[in-house]
């Protein structure tokens, strides 16, 4: 690191991610405090969650990868989200709906195959993490290493974790993940509305969530949040897959449905046309497969029925939602619509029925919650100034008590962090430990709630039955994820707990992933001194581009005003490779023809502009 | 920053009543929220992080408690030393003794398929909702009375219909859920 860089590294550059189900984004706060997407390399804001292993064994993330769906079905994955923090009991319906080919051997932690290596969900979402951090990289020209992610509102506690693990895992330290309904809010509430209760719809890709919120002077309050997990856009795809696959096989006399290639392109198809169904009454789903043709008309009733139960469940948990935050129809002054699939004209008329109210539709439904991270990011690092988010926790968490019956610490939509303390006690003589089971969830019972983790309270003081008593402290903090300490209320010593997930990740699987991906870090390392290097070349050019302006510059001779000329358009040849050290030559190179102008100018005590670019 | 109270009327720099101006709270968890959220440290060293999220974590619990006026009056009935659990709640109030009896069998009815037990249901959850409204209205005079006079007497009355409240709105919920369950 050079001197300058020292000075001009000091402000954190934080960005902000949507890991969407279908497409992921990248945003930051600009120079005049507005919210942009960055584009990548082919200029898109989008890029695709899809992940292929080429068979060279080069990771592709994104639109690339998304040609690979068709062409390497075994060796890419798309809607990895859907997987994220569950285990393999609990995606068997996914399975069923979805070409993920799960490794041999996963229990509580799914393993993906891809071609001849197996890949966990944090770690196939951590591939698609660093492509939306390099892209941040070479557009900012600085390197990125904090960020904020947004999750589904209704994520649960291992949710959550394996977003987190999956930064980890990239690179990047998450300061905060958000909930995607809120992030929209944020960013929905900067830019078009300041006070009143506002609903968020936002049906995405994978996952539905609503949620309600206060906005009054800054503080943008949750009042309450609900959702589905598992209903999104996705669905809707398979809705139209699955009578095309029928209709296919009694054309064809042939079942297709485990053609991974046909598949997909019938995927693809499905996608377009679905999309053209919003702006048109009826379209075409073709598909071209070994010199096969299949072709029928949907129309947007015949679509409206398929589709009809899917856009059904998402109201449920938007009454459930008005009901918790305390609030009526008429209070809610606005529905923000968020997520792609709310560009369904059936989705938008159920919407407006049920809150009685036009929906906004100002914000592009795909970029709003990237927007939304990176207001929250520029919160985080001090360049928003007097906004506040308020969020709450979308599940009750509770602890299994006797009987398997859950009596519940925490409640559901209540503000973050939040926080309850238990006493425990031994039932028998010399008892050394006591296992808390904790939960996730409503229902009553222990065996219909989410189960998180066993913790174990380790190593007590063998006392007589009863006599023990440890306290423990539950607490949600602001990213929704579950903090436990535990005390000896006798002693007042902290009390050791061992914590197991009932799904995802130990510490150590998260931290033996990050040095495996060290193979991978000497490429981001290039990749970074690359970026470093050309913040170097940017500076010399401008200060250049600067020096060119003053006297000293026409004192030149011709020869040496040439010799900067060609040193300057040598730097710009190769200031897009990736050798940084061929960069910092050329800055070398430039920096030496441009000694006697440097020096002149300061003879003439002008300005020292060229003077900071010595090495 | 310095040390913050764990006491919630403390934190709040509310003096320990019953009855609260739930607007001025609500101003005062804003401000306070501003203060201490740990987005504000998010860059700071872990110490104050930590800070930072302990202190909301209390602000958060207390302002949740605190507005609402049955959980405030709880937790002030537990500062002065009374026990509150669910355990008070459990026994029936003498004088409901002959409409819970009733209830019980229409709710029986209705669960073995009697659809004229509807009506009587519905009946009692009225009945059962203006008197809990009654309650309301009762406790409201009551916590008056408490911070005028600063009689632990007037608590344990309060703990009373407390008791008294929760035993209806497990009522009402159960008609409730019996209601909406039947007829979906």
């Amino acid at each position: 690191m050079t001197p300058l860089e020292i000075d001009f590294g000091k402000q954190e550059r934080v960005v902000g991610i949507d890991l969407g189900t279908t497409n992921s984004l990248v945003a930051y706060m600009d120079a005049a405090g507005h919210p942009s997407v960055i584009p990548g390399d082919d200029g898109g804001k989008l890029v695709s969650s899809v992940v292929t292993l080429r068979p060279k064994g080069e990771i592709v993330v994104g639109n690339k990868a998304r040609a690979a769906l068709i062409d390497e079905p075994d060796r890419t994955v798309y809607s990895i989200k859907r997987l994220m923090g569950r285990g393999v009991a609990d995606v068997q319906e996914e399975l069923k709906l979805f070409p993920f080919r799960v490794a041999e051997g996963s229990e509580s932690v799914i393993r993906i195959q891809l071609g001849e290596r197996t890949f966990t969900p944090p770690e196939i979402s951590a591939f698609i993490l660093r492509q939306l951090k390099k892209n941040a990289e070479a557009f900012l020209g600085e390197p990125v290493t904090k960020a904020v992610v947004t999750v589904p509102a209704y994520f649960n506690d291992a949710q959550r974790q394996a977003t987190k693990d999956a930064g980890r895992i990239a690179g990047l330290e998450v300061l905060r993940l958000v909930n995607e309904p809120t992030a929209a809010a944020l960013a929905y509430g900067l830019d078009k509305r300041r006070e009143g209760t506002v609903a968020v719809y936002d049906l995405g890709g994978g996952t539905f969530d609503i949620s309600i919120l206060k906005l009054h002077d800054g503080i943008f309050e949750v009042l309450a949040t609900n959702g589905d997990t598992h209903l999104g856009g996705d669905d809707i795809d398979n809705r139209l897959i699955r009578i095309a696959l029928e209709d296919i096989h009694s054309e064809w006399g042939k079942d297709i449905s485990h053609y991974g290639e046909a598949v997909q392109t019938l995927r693809r198809a499905v996608i377009d046309a679905k999309e053209r169904l919003s702006f048109v009454p009826a379209t075409n789903l073709e598909l071209n497969y070994k010199g096969k043709h299949y072709q029928r008309e949907i129309t947007r009733e015949l679509f409206e029925k398929l589709i009809a139960d899917i856009v059904d469940r998402t109201l449920g948990p938007c009454r459930a939602c008005i009901k918790d935050a305390g609030v009526t129809v008429e209070q809610i002054d606005e529905v923000v619509l968020v997520g792609g699939s709310t560009r369904i004209p059936m989705v938008r008329n159920a919407v407006e029925t049920l809150f009685r109210a036009k929906p906004h539709t100002d914000l592009n439904p795909d970029e709003v919650v990237a927007l939304g991270a990176a207001v929250q990011a520029g919160i985080l690092s001090g360049t928003v100034e007097n906004q506040l988010l308020l969020d709450v926790t979308p599940l009750s968490l509770g602890i299994e008590t006797m009987g398997g019956v859950v009596s519940k610490l925490i409640h559901r939509n209540s503000t973050i962090p939040a926080s309850a303390t238990e006493t425990f006690t031994t039932a028998v003589e010399g008892q050394r430990n006591v296992l808390i089971h904790v939960l996730q969830g409503e229902r009553e019972l222990a065996k219909d709630n989410r189960s998180l983790a066993r913790f174990d309270l380790k190593d007590i003081d063998p006392l007589p039955a009863g006599m023990a008593r440890i306290e423990v402290r539950f607490l949600i903090d602001a990213n929704g994820i579950l903090n436990v300490t535990a005390r000896d209320a006798r002693t007042g010593k902290e009390q050791s707990v061992e914590i197991k997930p009932s799904y995802g990740l130990t510490d150590e699987q998260v931290e033996a992933m990050i040095s495996e991906s060290i193979d991978r870090a000497e490429e981001d390392f290039r990749a970074r001194q690359a970026v470093e290097a050309r913040v170097e070349a940017d500076r010399i050019l401008a200060a250049v581009d600067k020096a060119k302006q003053n006297d000293a510059y026409l004192d030149l001779t011709d020869a040496e005003r040439g010799d900067i000329t060609k040193a300057l358009n040598e730097l710009l040849v190769v200031y897009h490779s990736d050798d940084h050290l061929l960069i910092r030559a050329k800055i070398e190179q430039l920096n030496t023809v441009t000694m006697k102008l440097a020096e002149n100018m300061m003879n003439t005590a002008v300005s020292s502009a060229l003077k900071g670019t010595k090495i | 920053m310095g040390s913050f109270p764990s006491n919630y009327y403390d934190f709040f720099g509310l003096e320990h009543r019953l009855d609260l101006d739930v607007k001025d709270l609500e101003k005062r968890f804003y401000a306070l929220s501003r203060e201490h959220h740990p987005d504000r440290f998010s860059l700071e060293s872990r110490d104050q992080q930590q800070r930072a999220l302990d202190a909301t974590a209390i602000l958060n619990d207390a302002y949740r408690t605190l507005r609402d006026p049955l959980a405030r009056a709880e937790y002030l009935l537990k500062e002065n030393g009374f026990d509150i659990g669910e355990q008070g709640s459990k026994n029936v109030p003498p004088e409901l003794l002959e409409e819970v009896f009733e209830l019980n069998m229409a709710l029986d009815e209705l669960r073995g398929g009697d659809e004229s037990a509807r009506q009587s249901l519905e009946d009692a959850r009225n009945k059962f909702t203006s008197m809990r409204d009654a309650i309301d209205t009762n406790l409201a005079e009551k916590f008056r009375e408490y911070d005028t006079s600063r009689q632990r007497g007037v608590l344990e009355e309060i703990r009373g219909i407390l008791n008294r409240r929760r035993y209806i709105r497990n009522l009402v919920n159960e008609v409730e859920k019996e209601l909406t369950g039947a007829a979906a």
